[in-house]
């Protein structure tokens, strides 16, 4: 019995995504749980996995076609089956990603009788990589993007050696120490990266040594990044309000609980504040909403993302339902979402369905900064490293342990005194975290 | 183990097999008091005499059907064809009777049989007589065909040949009845259906057979020189054919060139890349290149002939070409 792949939906605003590559090609076999595509949402590229095992009859749209959600992409039959009624794709699909609405805009009013021909959608281009089954092959396993490579071959096609080469290359650059290499100084006052324990390189003038501009086209996912925070920028009225914390407790009831868990199931400092967050966010509905057109949207569950940087940009991560969830259920599966999503393998669910981020840049020892909020959620909080710091307490200073966390919202859903109560009410849960640990 | 010429290691396994076993037997044109057209049964009339070593009319059709027959009775007959190019009169007999009765009669009958005969050009002995269609033969079920390379084996894939029960077309090369190599003395067997490593390397797969192989061997060498290493697959058999050391080679080296004295087209060439495209296709790292006798009647003129057939420079070109 064929099954039809439907274009999933990875998030409540998600209304289409884009088919950016097929990994499997039609008359390939395919496992239940295999990467069956790449998907472009608004928030990232994710990998589908087809749910059936069997092999892939036929793929129902081209690469880098916009379908909207629950539209067949695929048929997945068992071997030998003939399959007949193949639903139809075609009118449904939007097109190439460019949107429709504007040549709407832009069409000619019905009095000019002016014969312009009906707009055509730029073609997909299908072009051919010219290299070898061993190349696609090796390329496959490494991982390497075959269309950055320069082929040598006949015909420039790319060869096993040509892959080789690019290993070779990738090797040798991931060895090197990147702060190590001598670069050129100008002045004993330049400004050079150096975090401690580093190895300062000599100051030299070594003219001729300057490297020449590159050019580097914008990956998917920082172009990704770069609309919607733009976007995001741009039409959000943002607001910010900084609260400080005293986190001498929490740091101790941590300490305390990671003695008696296993070393691989330490529980962080972000997993109480994700906890700790979910249960303000039950008491704060307006700051856990969409902005929908003219409608807020309330959300029933609390879900929190939590932005994780990977190669090349960032992915929010979401546990789900964290207020219902205990701290180490909470903590086990960050873990395991954070580790997946620095290992390229993040799962649909591990990104869909936020209703409210974080993003926690705490191990970096930055004491405060701002965040641009997650569209179309309408706050993120801003997470500041914990720090000894000098604390007045009844009129005498002493040495405390704060940590600084600085909310970003949204004006036209909420206003700043709510925003305040909001980052108040965090304290009782930061500052009397055995709370964290009974709710 | 003695260093012999290939003719001397045929002799050496029929005559072996005859004193083995009083079932085998000769029959062929000229095979008895001369000594055959190859002198490899040069001594056997008088020692074997008359019964065993027996000169036949210029029939190989005739000489193929007694055979099917003495093999069906049980007599474990070595006929001897003058050349592969006479084989074609004896078609019926050798395809569709020797190959076929085994099967059509159920398993009840054996044919215990083997064609002993010489293909190949290069003796200037014009475009009838130089012909190399091994790979018809092989095309049959039912049919074992085996080619040796060496001295060494053709001694162990005679024994072979003639202690099957199956009908056995066992292919000499003309032009290889000089050449010398060691070979070990005494029941020396060397089993039907196993491809061969005749020279190991890592660089290109090199895959032939009989002639071929020593071709490939002096291309090897000259490759060597560069520093390329060509590793040499000898096929021994064609049909049974053992693809397992050329697809384990090809892995390693991921291309190939295939080396035949016959015409390329639906030939050994063809053959063997498909059998890599299915088996090894993502091992694949250039196209597959045959390298084959011109698609032309063999030349009588010597400096013709040996153009149409391939030569050292041609399979170390090929070589060059896929690497």
């Amino acid at each position: 019995m064929a099954d039809t792949v439907t274009m999933p939906k990875l998030g409540f605003d998600m209304a289409e995504g884009t088919l950016v590559r097929w990994v499997k090609s039609p008359g390939e076999p395919i496992n239940k749980g295999d990467v069956l595509a790449e998907i472009e949402t608004d928030k990232a590229t994710v990998e589908v996995e087809s749910g059936f095992s069997g092999f892939v009859y036929k793929t129902l749209v081209d690469q880098g076609t916009v379908v909207p959600v629950g539209t067949p992409i695929a048929i997945i039959a068992a071997p030998n089956e003939k399959v007949t009624d193949i639903p139809e794709t075609g009118p449904s699909v939007i097109g190439e990603a460019v949107s429709s609405s504007k040549s709407a805009e832009q069409a000619p009013a019905v009095t000019e009788v002016i014969q312009t021909p009906a707009p055509v959608p730029p073609a997909i281009e299908h072009t051919f990589l010219r290299a070898s089954p061993l190349a696609k092959k090796m390329a496959i396993e490494q991982g390497i993007d075959l269309r950055s490579v320069t082929g040598s071959g006949p015909e420039g096609r790319i060869v096993r050696k040509d892959v080789e080469a690019i290993l070779a290359v990738e090797k040798t650059s991931s060895m090197t120490p990147t702060i190590v290499q001598p670069a050129p100084v100008l002045s004993k006052q330049s400004p050079v990266a150096v975090t401690p324990g580093t190895v300062i390189p000599p100051a030299a003038w070594v003219p001729g040594e300057i490297p020449a501009d590159q050019t580097i086209p914008l990956a998917r996912l920082r172009t990704t990044i770069g609309r919607r925070m733009t976007e995001s920028k741009q039409q959000i009225p943002h607001f910010y309000v900084t609260h400080d914390y005293d986190v001498a407790e929490l740091m101790r009831l941590r300490n305390e609980s990671n003695k008696i868990l296993p070393e691989d199931q330490k529980i962080s400092i972000n997993d109480f504040i994700v906890k700790a967050v979910a249960l303000c966010l039950r008491q704060f509905p307006n700051l856990n909403t969409s902005l929908s057109g003219k409608d807020i949207i309330r959300h029933g569950h609390v879900n929190v993302g939590v932005a994780v940087s990977v190669e090349g940009g960032l992915l929010t991560i979401v546990c789900k339902d964290a207020d219902t969830k205990p701290l180490r259920l909470i903590s086990n599966e960050m873990r395991a979402m954070i580790g997946r999503a620095r290992q390229s393998k993040v799962r649909t669910e591990d990104i869909e369905g936020s209703t409210f981020s974080i993003s926690n840049m705490g191990m970096y020892n930055v004491e405060n900064f701002a965040a641009i909020i997650n569209p179309p959620e309408v706050a993120i909080l801003a997470v500041g490293a914990v720090r000894q710091t000098p604390v007045v307490v009844d009129g005498e200073i002493q040495v405390g342990t704060r940590m600084k966390a600085t909310i970003s919202a949204d004006h036209r859903a909420t206003d700043g005194a709510e925003a305040a109560q909001f980052m108040q009410f965090l304290s009782t849960f930061l500052e009397e975290p055995m709370k964290l640990l009974v709710y | 183990m003695a260093r012999i010429t290939m003719r001397e290691a045929i002799s050496k396994a029929l005559w072996e097999e005859m004193e083995r076993d009083p079932n085998v037997f000769i029959m062929g044109e000229e095979v008895g008091v001369w000594g055959g057209s190859y002198a490899v049964t040069r001594g056997f009339f008088d020692h074997f005499g008359g019964e065993r070593v027996r000169d036949t009319p210029i029939s190989e059709a005739a000489i193929v059907g007694a055979a099917i027959g003495a093999a069906l009775t049980g007599l474990r007959p070595v006929a001897e064809l003058m050349t592969i190019n006479f084989a074609f009169v004896a078609m019926d007999h050798i395809v569709n009777e020797a190959a076929k009765l085994h099967y059509m009669f159920a398993g009840n009958f054996v044919i215990p049989m083997v064609i002993r005969t010489v293909s190949g050009g290069g003796r200037q002995l014009a475009a009838t007589h130089s012909q190399t269609p091994d790979v018809i033969f092989a095309h049959f079920p039912g049919l074992k065909v085996v080619s040796p390379s060496n001295p060494a084996d053709a001694k162990g894939l005679l024994k072979s040949a003639i202690r099957s029960n199956d009908p056995v077309l066992f292919i000499e090369h003309a032009t290889l009845y000089q050449l010398r190599g060691e070979v070990p003395d005494g029941d020396y067997v060397v089993p039907i259906g196993k491809s061969s490593v005749a020279r190991p390397g890592k660089d290109v797969t090199i895959v032939a057979y009989s002639k071929t192989v020593d071709t490939s061997l002096k291309a090897a060498e000259e490759l060597a020189k560069d520093g390329i290493e060509a590793e040499v697959i000898d096929l021994r058999t064609l049909r049974p054919l053992d693809t397992d050391p050329i697809i384990e080679s090809f892995k390693k080296t991921n291309r190939c060139v295939v080396v035949e004295e016959g015409w390329g087209t639906y030939g050994i060439g063809s053959e063997i890349s498909s059998r890599i495209y299915e088996q090894a296709f993502d091992y694949v790292d250039a196209p597959i290149k045959r390298v084959h006798q011109a698609d032309v009647p063999l030349p009588y003129n010597r400096d013709l002939e040996q153009l149409a057939l391939p030569q050292v420079e041609t399979v170390v070109a090929a070589v060059k070409e896929v690497l």
